[in-house]
């Protein structure tokens, strides 16, 4: 069902401003876990959701923020396209809002490419309480900086989402999942050598001596690249991706810390006293460690990457990488370019921010 | 200018060179006119103007020390690459100074193993992709330009081309950037993983036309060449049936590498000028191109073929052999020095509009052209519907120019009212500044300047192009789009 609340919204955003009171945006609320904690009066958007327009040959759809994920998945299903991004949802109640504002990405992610890669244009409240609309359902577009990107991972710290148009794109027309033994070293190798050159490869996933790649592609292109990968064809492929992306998988049970570490893909593992499960082709990297915070983002530092305390972090230490000093005044800066009062999550993101 | 401002500009730029000479080798910084003359204007040639000085620094520290001194002096920073572009967004400014990237050519570290290059801004887009080249490797976005653009000013501009529905434009290929801010400190935006941490800066940065900060070190994406490429080349009866055509294709679920379409006027006029084998006919061709592997490509130019035939297209092409593919594309990449054989001058536009709405523009487009007595070529993106009609004139002839003017001002509101938007990829600089008040209201304006204030106080870094000013768009009421003569006519431009 659509129903359009921007009015109220505003109102909601209006009213803040002159209370100095500040909002906790909540669309499904499935992603609490992640990042700061949820300390101003919640805002919920549930409710605010139903398609703008969805075209199939523009590759193009324009959504309410609270708007569910699976909704919006079965809707292009229905015309064989996808979110190639893959977003993780934890929960049924996921919004595509949320999907934004975490700007967190699944399985096909390296390949296809990730959720701001695929953002086109955004309507956004901001901190003055004014409605503004940024980039627009088309594929190109240079006008003005890009603020719609800028939405994409910022936590809702720099405005209200109302509206958000994506990219899609046709879903694959055959997929199969393979599985091949290998401890960590093997599965880096295969992915550097399947790496150098073209193949149909949308995902690969390392974990407990078992490498799970996945082909997605024309029917003789998935064939050919099955025949020269090798390996077993696991049965229902695709519910294992979704396990793995909801983080259903067997790994993600296991007990401690879990820490994200963003990667170059080609490096060596860093040794973290922890049990590990490896995605995107080695760019991904989930540790369950109890190793000290710095022990942990200094590795993935050093890689050239960060780590994000995921899950089951504590009060004493933040969930996103420390930015560097001058970074971290530009972020203050964008803030209060945004949201002058500091309404919109404060601390979601970073502390004083 | 009364004499009174330049003899006063001219005090100004002695003093401002002298200064600079002392941070500079001497042979870093021009200030006298013949040798500020090349950097007059940009690709946009309309537009002219004599900086106060070039400054060409060596190293990042220079650059820092240049923009220090401008900052604590309140002068303008222009940030220049090969001054490719089409917006004039590499225009001086009088009373500011070019910081030229040139003498950062340098491709710093190339890495094999996670598919990445550390290069200078000066690198020349193309001299990436060859460098890689022997590894099986290449760098995506090929803006027409790409033998002579530099990649600061592709992430400046957020450069695209002619693969970008498949590949993405530049936001979507770089990972990191070094950018000097405009008080002088060196801060790293991105890393060498796939995402980073806090606000998508890199994004924010890609497209904003060396206004938020000057860029000193780019990390792109390299990409394993396709080892199989084909090209189709479709004639039809129809420019609305080509359209719809393309829609088709989007429709069967196929992404093709590169889908390109001319109109007949631009048929003709490539034709004569690189005998391509185009169908000189038709009322509009379109060239699909599918890449992949070997097997992957095979089956998708099978269903390409199966699509424009139920599209009703009136003849069918696949090119032979790769040589015959790169003849097909040869046309198409040739249409701007083409269509510059078959009139004095000519005005080209970059509009991006929904492909849906591709068969209404171009008939309205046609009707317009009746109106003001100007013949118009088309030459289309059509995969991602970035539109780049070309308007034939003499600026000889009395008035002319103005019709074009006000021609083009018409096509780019006509983009924005169909839903799209006044530039696809050649980006706003001062060609196009007064249509962004067209395009964006009053408080979207504000919060790009809110924006910029974050990242330049002073208004120091490119000032008044790209966003316009509330003043500006107030004054901005009958439609007026300026000239755009094109520079660098030997450049292809598609």
């Amino acid at each position: 069902m659509s129903v359009d609340r921007s009015r109220e919204l505003i109102d909601a955003v209006t009213a803040s401003i002159e209370s100095g009171k500040p909002l906790s945006i909540r669309g499904g609320n499935t992603k609490a876990f992640f990042g700061g904690p949820q300390t101003g009066e919640p805002l919920e958007m549930s409710g605010h959701s139903g398609m703008v327009s969805y075209e199939p040959t523009e590759l193009v759809i324009t959504a309410q923020s609270g708007t569910l994920v699976s909704e919006i998945e079965s809707t292009l299903k229905e015309q064989r396209q996808m979110l190639p991004f893959e977003p993780p949802c934890f929960g049924e109640r996921a919004t595509v809002g949320g999907a934004i504002g975490c700007g967190l990405s699944g399985p096909r992610r390296p390949y296809a490419g990730s959720v701001r890669d695929f953002v086109l244009g955004t309507r956004i409240v901001n901190g003055r309480g004014e409605d503004l609309r940024f980039g627009g359902q088309v594929m190109k577009n240079v006008a003005g900086y890009d603020v719609s990107r800028l939405m994409v991972g910022s936590m809702g710290t720099l405005g209200l989402l109302l509206e958000v148009s994506l990219k899609v794109l046709p879903a694959p027309r055959s997929e199969c999942t393979l599985m091949l033994e290998a401890d960590r070293d093997g599965a880096l190798e295969f992915q550097q050598r399947w790496s150098q050159r073209p193949s149909p490869i949308s995902g690969t996933c390392h974990s407990g001596g078992l490498l799970h790649v996945r082909l997605s592609g024309s029917e003789t292109g998935v064939a050919s690249a099955k025949s020269k990968i090798g390996g077993d064809t696991l049965d229902d492929g695709d519910a294992f991706w979704t396990r793995l992306r909801e983080h259903d998988h067997e790994f993600f049970k296991g007990a401690g810390r879990l820490w994200r570490l963003s990667i170059p893909q080609a490096s060596p593992d860093p040794d973290l006293h922890g049990d590990s499960l490896m995605e995107w082709n080695g760019a991904l990297r989930w540790v369950i460690s109890d190793s000290p915070a710095d022990r942990i983002r200094t590795a993935a530092a050093e890689a050239g990457g960060h780590a994000t305390l995921f899950r089951n972090g504590g009060a004493e230490t933040e969930a996103f990488h420390p930015l560097s000093g001058s970074l971290l005044k530009l972020h203050k800066k964008v803030k209060r370019a945004f949201d002058p009062k500091g309404i919109f999550n404060p601390g979601r993101m970073y502390r004083g921010l | 200018m009364s004499v009174a401002e330049k003899i006063s500009i001219r005090e100004l730029r002695n003093r401002v060179a002298g200064d600079l000479r002392r941070k500079l080798a001497r042979e870093s910084v021009l200030a006298d006119e013949e040798s500020l003359r090349p950097y007059e204007c940009d690709g946009l040639s309309a537009y002219r103007r004599l900086p106060l000085a070039v400054t060409l620094p060596d190293t990042v520290e220079q650059v820092q020390d240049v923009v220090r001194y401008c900052h604590g002096n309140g002068i303008p920073i222009v940030a220049r690459g090969a001054g490719t572009g089409l917006s004039g967004g590499a225009l001086p400014i009088e009373e500011g100074v070019i910081l030229s990237l040139a003498k950062f050519n340098k491709i710093l570290d190339v890495d094999t193993g996670n598919r990445t290059a550390l290069v200078q801004p000066g690198v020349r887009n193309l001299a990436i992709s060859e460098a890689v080249s022997h590894l099986g490797l290449y760098y995506a976005p090929d803006p027409s330009s790409q033998i002579a653009c530099t990649i600061g000013g592709n992430v400046a501009e957020n450069a695209g081309g002619l693969h970008c529905l498949k590949y993405g434009l530049t936001v979507h290929n770089i990972l990191k950037l070094k950018i000097v801010t405009v008080d002088g400190e060196l801060v790293t935006i991105g890393l060498d993983s796939l995402d980073s941490p806090g606000y998508d800066f890199l994004a924010l940065m890609t497209g904003s036309e060396g206004l938020l900060g000057i860029i000193v070190e780019v990390t792109v994406r390299l990409l394993p060449k396709p080892e199989c490429a084909k090209v189709i080349m479709a004639s039809f009866d129809d420019v609305e049936k080509a359209g719809n055509a393309v829609s088709s294709i989007i429709a069967a679920g196929i992404l093709p590498g590169g889908l390109e379409m001319m109109d007949n006027p631009a048929i003709r006029a490539t034709e004569d000028f690189v005998h391509a084998g185009y169908d000189t006919d038709a009322a509009a061709i379109l060239l699909c191109e599918v890449d992949g592997t070997p097997e992957e490509v095979e089956d998708e130019i099978e269903r390409v073929r199966r699509v424009l035939e139920a599209s009703g297209c009136i003849k069918m092409q696949v090119a032979a052999d790769d040589d015959q593919r790169q003849l097909f594309w040869s046309g198409r990449k040739a249409a701007f020095p083409a269509v510059g054989r078959i009139s004095p001058d000519y005005y080209c536009i970059d509009g991006t509009i929904p492909r849906k709405a591709l068969g209404d523009v171009l008939n309205r487009i046609e009707d317009l052209s009746s109106e003001y007595g100007l013949r118009v070529v088309n030459v289309f993106h059509a995969g991602d519907g970035n539109l780049h009609p070309l308007i034939l004139y003499d600026g000889n002839i009395e008035g002319e120019l103005e019709r074009t003017e006000q021609l083009a001002g018409k096509i780019l509101e006509m983009c924005i009212e169909v839903g799209g938007t006044i530039t696809g990829e050649h980006g706003v600089g001062m060609e196009k500044i007064d249509h962004m008040c067209v395009q964006f209201n009053t408080a979207e304006l504000t919060q790009f300047h809110a924006v910029k204030e974050a990242f330049d106080p002073g208004r120091l870094l490119n000032p008044d192009k790209a966003v316009p000013t509330l003043h500006r768009c107030a004054e901005f009421g009958a439609m007026h789009v300026h000239k755009g003569q094109l520079k660098f006519p030997e450049i292809e431009r598609f």
